[in-house]
């Protein structure tokens, strides 16, 4: 377990500016103690449940073709969902950030909405509007067409969820980095694409990676709003998270761990190059010279 | 230099009415319309129905439960994230940076995962659950399962709200402190605590509000039973897949309202907490 090197947090100062050995030892032995129990734990009971009978097992869950399908699901949800946030927080940070505005914190704080909202109201908002006893439920029939309980309600509702990420990574940082490139590029001459894709784009990128990577680790594990919409119609309007619920309650718990696995290691995966992004946009996000 | 203010006004810029444009539609077409159906519908249900879904005996408990709960789990996620957060900052050790990096964690991962590796954790036959059973605590399937997942769930709001403050705090007035010859736990609670307050609070204002909406994390360990540890996300679904859309837009709304003032509160809360530090 982890051990409590003594250590002056200031140097050189030779004053008491630290609590005691047995205080720190305490603390931290707590703090390790809350997470191995709360993170660590829950992360090494995945692996542990899907090898459980062994890698065959394992494989043969992960191929089986429900899942197969529950993968291409989530991988085209994502597919579609991130790009359109990413256009929609781009378009959302250049307005609030470029330009002044009346209503501007309004905007900011609407954004934000579907923070604040529960995911399983992010999903029964489309169901009310587009289930068959909805709003426009008898027009979508009469027309056949199908959202709710099929892949439109599936990519809408992670559209509802995932919506903020871009605009509020974007926002703080292009406020921070103000307007005096861009207007000096338009002085001199370049139209607004030009401006935005050698001035803007280069000054926002790592915060717009950052934005992205995060949509789009949400847009992967959904759970709430998908579960809501998609009616969990196996092989047809399942996403992975969704398959692992199905597998898990049908007890078949090393096919839901071997999902869930997959699972984990796209947050690790998320969790590593969000880590790397911080010590970029740390090092070069006040790029004005 | 009146033609350097001229140049610096904002209107020089192109692309504002398209990026508004698109800005407002798009929120429109997903976010507010949508939501809004929803605060009509619930409007439409009368108010005799809304009356009756909202006295009901199963939806009071449920609010009761996931209010009760996310609060006690905002509690908990204060304390153990100001350790949390005060260790990683301050002190040097082994696993150190392995444990800042995972505290993200409960964002990245999927609330399905969590749910099933938390239900299989703390079941009866689980590595903790089989424990704590041992001890006469039981986890799974009770309140007290729906405690963990949103202490899980809220875990890093707290830590990742007091870090920033804790690091840029200036070390000078915890010297002036001891050179003024105050003990280390008043220069703590004197002198360290009061700035971090704001942000503690704010963080765990933020794991309250996610934890009332939480669905996916929780449902799994809380074994659902009606008016016992069923939370009112649930509840929502389950009247959906009844094909009860007021009832479900009634329970909606009002939890909707409920974490609008929420996030009105947050939003003061940090505009009070900005003016505290500026002045």
């Amino acid at each position: 377990m982890a051990r409590a090197k003594t250590s002056r947090v200031v140097p050189g100062q030779g004053l008491p500016l630290s609590e005691s050995r047995g205080v720190r030892a305490t603390l931290i032995a707590i703090a390790v103690v809350f997470f191995i129990f709360f993170l660590l734990l829950p992360l090494i009971v995945v692996f542990a449940e899907a090898l459980r009978r062994g890698l065959h097992a394992y494989w043969t869950g992960l191929g089986d073709p429900e899942t197969l399908a529950a993968i291409r699901l989530t991988v085209l949800t994502a597919i579609l969902v991130v790009p359109i946030n990413t256009v929609f927080g781009i378009a959302a940070a250049w307005a609030i950030t470029k330009f002044s505005f009346a209503g501007k914190n309004l905007l900011i704080t609407l954004i934000d909405v579907p923070f604040s909202v529960s995911p399983v109201i992010g999903g029964m908002v489309f169901v009310l509007l587009f289930g068959l006893p909805g709003v426009l439920g008898p027009w979508l029939a009469a027309h056949d067409i199908k959202i709710i309980f099929a892949v439109p309600g599936v990519i809408i509702a992670t559209l509802f969820v995932t919506l903020p990420f871009v605009a509020r990574e974007l926002i703080p940082l292009m406020q921070k980095q103000g307007t005096d490139q861009e207007e000096a590029a338009i002085m001199l001459g370049a139209n607004g694409l030009q401006t935005f894709l050698r001035i803007t784009l280069p000054n926002i990128k790592w915060g717009l990676l950052y934005g992205v990577l995060l949509c789009n680790g949400r847009a992967i594990g959904e759970f709430g709003a998908v579960a809501v919409v998609s009616g969990h119609i196996m092989g047809l309007t399942n996403t992975m998270p969704l398959h692992v619920e199905v597998l898990y309650n049908d007890f078949n718990f090393v096919g839901a761990f071997a999902v869930a696995s997959l699972l984990v290691m796209m947050a690790f995966a998320t969790l590593v190059l969000k880590t790397v992004l911080e010590s970029r946009t740390a090092s070069s996000s006040p790029s004005l010279p | 230099m009146s033609a350097t203010v001229e140049l610096r006004s904002w209107t020089i810029l192109p692309g504002f009415g398209l990026a508004l444009g698109v800005t407002l539609t798009y929120l429109g077409l997903i976010v507010l319309i949508p939501l809004s159906v929803l605060l009509v519908q619930a409007g439409d249900a009368g108010p005799a129905k809304i009356w009756t879904e909202l006295s009901s005996p199963r939806t009071l408990a449920a609010f009761r439960l996931s209010f009760g709960m996310a609060l006690l789990a905002a509690v908990c996620n204060a304390f153990f994230g100001f350790i949390l957060a005060w260790v990683l900052v301050r002190y040097r050790f082994a696993g150190r940076r392995l444990m800042d990096a995972m505290i993200d964690l409960p964002f990245a991962l999927p609330t399905a995962v969590a749910g099933i590796s938390l239900a299989q954790l703390y079941s009866t036959n689980g590595w903790l659950g089989g424990a704590l059973a041992q001890a006469g605590i039981t986890v799974a399937f009770t309140p007290l399962g729906v405690l963990i997942a949103l202490i899980f769930v809220g875990l890093p709001f707290v830590v990742r709200t007091v870090q920033p403050v804790l690091e840029e705090l200036d070390r000078e007035m915890e010297e002036s402190a001891v050179l003024l010859g105050a003990a280390r736990w008043d220069i703590i609670r004197r002198v360290v605590i009061p700035p971090l307050l704001p942000a503690v609070v704010t963080g765990a204002t933020l794991a309250f509000a996610r934890a009332i909406g939480e669905y996916g994390s929780v449902i799994f360990i809380a074994g659902n039973m009606p008016g016992y540890s069923e939370i009112v996300p649930l509840l929502i679904v389950i009247k959906l897949e009844q094909y009860d859309y007021l009832g479900a837009a009634v329970i909606a709304s009002a939890m909707l309202i409920a974490s609008f003032i929420l996030l009105l509160a947050i939003n003061l809360l940090q505009a009070r907490m900005r003016r505290w530090q500026g002045g």
